[in-house]
């Protein structure tokens, strides 16, 4: 069981929810859980098979893809998915 | 009862003493502390000493030099102020203190370089008088935001709080660029405008603010879009730190590449609804924006402010953090961002940290990079999904 953090421009894929849980050892298992529950989120997240380029992923603060990429395990860390924001305005 | 002479002699025989020439190997490994009034110290100094009038010493020692083993000398005009100084330090339990044989007199005889400290003003010790007494920030400190020169890219949301409180602060130059005009729905959150400035271009609105919050303050306004085709001008007019408070991704990437290519920080913030990231990239020393998010959003996650809105309050939490890691850049001070990325929930008033890693094979700070020069920024930040 992990807690997923939703960052507010993939809350619409997702009912509105800022915090899912997911079920998984690793992330991808994770994240293919919550694809499975929200069909919408998997075109923002996954990209030919691997991690969209433009989508951050932390486990336990760090990003994923300076661990093992979506084969990281989860280990009941916390995940944060994080895409960058431009806005200064 | 001793006379002063006897107690001079007294004070002498237990304390350490240097002379001029022992001493000036010192410089730049001990701390020179000059301890005479403030006249005699604005007429010139040993370079790199600091300021502790005799009066002051016993409360101001221990802020400024917390570590009791370090190695202090220190001096005054002709050794004897310095060795009741010393006496006392001792007192305190400073273990490796030092007093200058005849002082400042001598040390300038042999010739030794001085340096002359710029002072403030009566005005400016009352206006920066609460800097003044932090340890960390001091006089010195205070000078060196004078001379202290920031950019900021963007005079809306961020910009705003951010270059108020860098004025107020005394950073002497603020470069401001933004091409946008004052409109109504800024004010809801963008606090160096007002509606007397309502269609007037932000960057002289901005300058108007600031100059009258703090008439040291320079401001220069560019008032244009920063382009592959000005960044350079505009750049290399030669700042500390860059306030990246832009509000389109490619202007970010730009913003990205020319501080590498320059080597001046940037402090980045950015904002959405209720959510706010801070981070410092620091080129050379930690990772570039590039490093934390190689390849830009599709637009349709990445919609901006004023597509999907944002909490007026928010620019004003993250521009103030923002202008907290430029005045400790230009200070010298303190530990920055640099390599954490501050994640800010404004709802549920949470701060998460993550942490950002340089990229060995990031194309513009890598070991190997493949951009070494402008590219058509709008161009690649719409390029995403093919």
């Amino acid at each position: 069981m992990t807690k997923v953090r939703i960052p507010p421009t993939l809350r619409n894929e997702v009912g509105g929810e800022r915090e899912l849980i997911g079920e998984g050892e690793t992330v991808r298992e994770v994240l293919e859980d919550l694809s499975g529950r929200y069909p919408a989120l998997e075109a923002q997240l996954f990209e030919a098979g691997g991690l969209a380029p433009f989508v951050n992923v932390y486990v336990g603060g760090e990003d994923v893809r300076t661990l093992e990429g979506l084969e990281t395990r989860v280990n009941g860390s916390s995940m944060i998915l994080l895409p960058a924001m431009a806005g200064g305005c | 009862m001793a006379t002063y002479r006897e107690l001079l002699a007294q004070v002498k025989r237990e304390i350490d003493e240097v002379g001029a020439a022992e001493a000036r190997a010192r410089v730049g490994e001990a701390l020179f502390v000059d301890v005479r009034e403030r006249d005699e110290w604005e007429e010139g100094v040993v370079p790199g000493a600091v300021h502790i009038p005799r009066g002051n010493l016993e409360s101001r020692i221990e802020g400024l030099v917390p570590d009791r083993s370090r190695e202090i000398v220190l001096y005054c005009s002709g050794g004897s102020r310095s060795a009741f100084a010393a006496k006392a330090l001792q007192e305190l339990g400073y273990e490796n203190i030092s007093s200058l044989t005849g002082g400042f007199t001598d040390w300038k005889r042999n010739g030794f370089p001085i340096e002359t400290p710029r002072s403030l003003s009566p005005d400016q010790r009352r206006r920066y008088s609460r800097h003044l007494l932090i340890p960390e920030v001091g006089e010195v400190g205070q000078e060196r935001l004078l001379g202290g020169r920031v950019l900021l890219i963007g005079a809306g949301g961020l910009g705003s709080p951010a270059s108020l409180y860098l004025a107020a602060a005394g950073v002497g130059t603020l470069g401001i660029v933004d091409a946008d005009v004052v409109d109504d729905s800024n004010l809801q959150r963008q606090i160096v405008h007002s509606t007397e400035t309502l269609g007037e271009a932000k960057v002289l609105s901005a300058k108007r603010t600031i100059e009258a919050l703090n008439p040291d303050v320079e401001v220069k306004a560019y008032e244009e879009r920063l382009t592959s085709e000005n960044v350079e001008r505009i750049f290399g007019e030669g700042w500390d730190v860059i306030v990246d408070g832009a509000d389109n991704f490619p202007t970010r990437y730009l913003v990205n590449d020319a501080s590498i290519w320059h080597g001046i920080p940037v402090v980045h913030g950015s904002i959405y609804r209720f959510e706010g990231q801070v981070t410092v990239f620091n080129p050379g020393e930690g990772p570039c924006y590039r490093c934390l998010f190689p390849t830009p959003p599709p637009p349709e996650l990445a919609p901006s402010c004023a597509e999907g809105g944002v909490l007026g309050v928010l620019p004003g939490i993250v521009g103030s953090l923002q202008a907290n890691e430029a005045l400790k850049l230009v200070l010298g001070i303190g530990e920055s961002l640099q390599g954490r990325l501050l994640l800010l929930d404004a709802l549920g008033t949470t701060i998460d940290e993550v942490s950002v890693q340089r990229d060995p094979a990031c194309p513009v700070c890598g070991e190997h990079p493949t951009i070494t020069e402008y590219v058509d920024y709008v161009e690649f930040c719409q390029g995403v999904r093919g």
